[in-house]
């Protein structure tokens, strides 16, 4: 059903016609407009048998979801940014645990310094806590990830992570292709546990696990994700055969033939990257792209393939690992072990700053003329950080950086446009 | 007066004693005649002077043997003693139909040494802070499925009063189905005896050693969690110790007999963290509840409803002796100004809940002023 429909609505309408038994919720931008939707979705009774459960932190959100889906019910949550950080200890637990929830990120930048706008920080902190990691390019496949995350997360015994852009995807009024929920049904079968809390058939889940077991246990947390690689790919064709079009995999090459410069990006950033190997495809140069579907598990040998006629590659990446550059081009020059290509860290869009198109292009000019740097920031203020930098040699007590950074850049800007 | 003699019989009519309704003294006196549990061997079980209906759950070869033999637990736990009464009383509340949330801690490692565990009911065990949340999700998919069983979750101190307090008070305003039971020993004893926020001033433990001017765990410190849980309104409160386990299972089956938000607050002596010899354990609790340091009470939607009495009160020093933990109170000389605070704290307990005659106070009256 073809709906114009804000971000979070269709993902909302999409979780609902998974039919989650719990959700709970904790409101943190940009996510929230995702757990108001599904609220109303219950109360309306479109949404039925549901629990939905306001809670008092993200933290009780996925411990709810912990002992909802130990306890047999398809169990969802969603948050973002601090929200993933503060519920980081149950992040790991519901890992360990092998139970197959699934969460929304509406990602967001962490602070400090405070910042409510997009980027990858939140996801990447969780990167190693054993959840399958899904990444929206758009809206629909936002929508459709969902309905594929449920069978992933109950296939495996394994929970999963729908990243979703915040504000550029989960605030964005687009048409989206809504999954109906006859397709839905004969897609996702009921969730039947791999392990229950049963009164007729008692276990204990969560015992304590000593030297003898635990890197048993830990491999075979390993081993689903090993798994992963091949039920993902195997759950999007099954998907495109049942709905009618492409969503998820691990990852989506775009006009890759012939290219010597690909570009590596998740999200949603991948459109703008898309337009512009369009534009440079047009002008003869020779570039391609690949978005990353699954950063968990990472595609190691399916990205190795997509990048393997290349010459160099650019990642595009909303994170940034301070002293040593991004945790997605760590990842890629991995895959390409085998294979050693020059892979650039570029920096960009850190709390939400824009990708331009003409940023790109620069970017992928410089790589091909062979003057982009190892690690680069786009369109970095670097008068701002200078004058910063300064201030510490200049005096001990130089205050708080984002504070002065601020200041500075008001000072500079015309007063019309002052903010503060 | 005979009410301090029908103390520990728990018939729910007789709440109504203090306030003298029509017929009150007629049944009190029929109640006195009954035979008390101290005329049976004191507060412990004394089983077989008992009508089989009145015995323990534990007294029972039907029990449930939720936590079964073979766990860890020290020598002496009283934590390992209050689950076992708890949950096979609860698991007889529900027909066996019954699913326990574990907090990180003692309870949790003694009783799941790997590969084996000690549990005989559904049993998870997710993090320190958030079995309040587990239980709400457990609670919440039994719903959502239609199935019929209830859900218990535990902890101890810490994990209650500190680092799950956030997750437990969440649970408590929206009054989910869950009955929540904090083993009480007054600090991390998993840990190795650290101070949380139920350490009793004075008090040694290993991050408020007995040195320095004012030795043990500071006065003027720490939180009653049994009255935050009271001004939640939740349906029902109680307090209840290792001493008596009758009115432990009583109060255990009670919270089970009503739907909503449950908080059973277990004083459980620990030999290790309070330095007390193993088989003491019931001795002491016994003596924090006779010196007024521990009340025991119950209380339905925020109010006090039901106190147990002191029927012979005794000095705090006696119960602070036995324990190493406070052996700086008295040696290598008397604090006499540290003894007077922790004695004046009990005082303010018998005043505040009237547990005990006390200028003039009729002892059993609930502290409703």
């Amino acid at each position: 059903m073809l709906r114009q429909i804000e971000g979070s609505r269709a993902v909302a309408e999409a979780v609902a016609r998974c039919r989650p038994g719990v959700v709970c919720a904790y409101p943190i931008t940009p996510q929230t407009h995702i757990v108001e939707a599904l609220a109303e979705l219950v109360r309306t009774g479109a949404l039925a048998p549901c629990e939905y459960v306001n809670v008092e932190s993200e933290f009780a959100a996925l411990s709810v979801a912990i002992g909802a889906s130990a306890a047999g019910a398809r169990a969802y949550t969603a948050t973002a940014s601090q929200g993933l950080l503060f519920m980081a200890e149950a992040v790991y637990n519901a890992a360990g645990l092998g139970l197959p929830i699934v969460m929304t990120i509406g990602n967001r930048a962490v602070g400090a310094p405070i910042n409510i706008w997009n980027d990858h920080s939140d996801a990447m902190a969780m990167k190693d806590a054993g959840w399958i990691q899904l990444f929206a390019d758009d809206n629909q496949e936002a929508a459709d990830l969902h309905v594929q995350a449920f069978r992933i997360a109950e296939e495996l015994s394994c929970p999963v992570m729908v990243n979703v852009d915040g504000f550029i995807l989960t605030h964005a009024v687009e048409r989206v292709d809504l999954p109906e929920q006859g397709d839905v049904d004969a897609f996702l079968p009921p969730f039947d546990p791999q392990q229950l809390l049963d009164v007729n058939e008692p276990v204990s889940m969560g015992a304590m696990v000593g030297p003898d077991a635990f890197m048993e246990v830990r491999y075979l947390a390993h081993l689903k994700q090993l798994r992963a690689l091949e039920l993902i790919p195997r759950i999007a064709g099954e998907f495109r055969e049942r709905f009618g079009r492409a969503a998820g995999g691990l990852v989506r090459p775009y006009r890759t033939g012939g290219a010597a410069t690909l570009v590596v990006a998740l999200g949603s950033v991948n459109g703008t990257i898309a337009e512009v190997v369009d534009e440079l495809r047009d002008e003869g140069v020779p570039v391609g792209s690949v978005s990353i579907g699954a950063f968990r598990p990472f595609p190691l040998d399916a990205l190795a393939a997509a990048l393997a006629d290349a010459r160099r590659v650019v990642v595009i990446e909303k994170n940034l690992a301070p002293g040593l550059g991004g945790a997605l081009a760590s990842n890629v020059r991995m895959a390409l072990r085998a294979h050693p290509l020059p892979v650039h860290t570029v920096i960009a869009g850190l709390g939400g700053r824009s990708i331009t198109r003409g940023s790109l292009r620069r970017v992928v000019l410089a790589a091909e003329r062979g003057d982009l740097e190892d690690v680069h920031f786009l369109d970095l203020d670097w008068s701002a950080v200078h004058r910063e930098v300064a201030r510490w040699t200049e005096r001990r007590r130089s205050g708080p950086v984002a504070e002065n950074v601020l200041r500075d850049l008001s000072a500079a800007r015309p007063p019309m446009s002052r903010v503060v | 007066m005979f009410i301090d003699e029908i103390a520990h019989r728990d018939d729910d009519a007789r709440r109504a004693l203090p306030l003298a309704p029509p017929g009150a003294a007629e049944e009190a006196l029929a109640e006195a005649q009954r035979l008390r549990f101290y005329q049976t061997g004191t507060l412990t079980a004394g089983n077989r002077l008992l009508d089989p209906a009145e015995r323990t759950v534990q007294a029972s070869a039907e029990r449930a043997n939720a936590i079964t033999c073979g766990h860890r637990a020290c020598q002496g736990c009283g934590e390992a003693l209050g689950a076992r009464y708890v949950l096979d009383a609860a698991m007889r509340a529900t027909g066996g139909k019954l699913v326990a949330v574990n907090a990180t801690g003692c309870l949790e490692v003694f009783t799941t040494p790997y590969p084996e565990t000690a549990w005989r009911l559904p049993w998870l065990h997710s993090l320190f802070g958030n079995a309040p949340a587990v239980a709400t999700g457990v609670a919440a998919a039994l719903r959502v499925r239609g199935v019929d069983a209830r859900v218990v979750a535990q902890g101890g101190d810490g994990g209650t009063v500190d680092i799950g307090f956030g997750c437990l008070s969440g649970m408590f305003e929206r009054n989910d189905d869950v009955l929540y039971v904090c083993y009480d020993n007054e600090a991390y004893m998993n840990t190795g005896v650290q101070r949380s926020s139920a350490t009793p001033p004075a008090a040694r433990t290993a991050t408020t050693p007995a040195v320095g001017d004012a030795p043990g765990n500071p006065f003027g410190t720490g939180k009653d969690l049994p009255r935050l849980a009271m001004a939640h309104r939740i349906p029902y409160v109680a307090t209840a110790t290792v001493a008596d386990l009758h009115d432990l299972e009583r109060k255990t089956a009670r919270a089970m007999g009503i739907r909503g938000a449950r908080y059973l607050h277990v004083l459980v002596p620990c030999p290790l963290g309070w330095a007390h010899a193993s088989h003491e354990t019931i001795r002491v609790a016994r003596l924090a509840v006779e010196s007024g340091l521990f009340p025991l009470f119950e209380a339905e939607h925020g109010e006090v409803t039901r106190v147990t009495p002191i029927r012979r009160r005794v000095p705090t020093e006696a119960y602070l002796r036995p324990q190493g933990r406070f052996a700086h109170l008295f040696r290598p000389a008397r604090d006499e100004a540290r003894l007077a605070r922790i004695q004046a704290i009990a005082d303010a307990n018998v005043r505040i809940y009237r547990l005990a005659p006390l200028d003039g106070l009729v002892p059993g009256e609930a502290a409703h002023a």
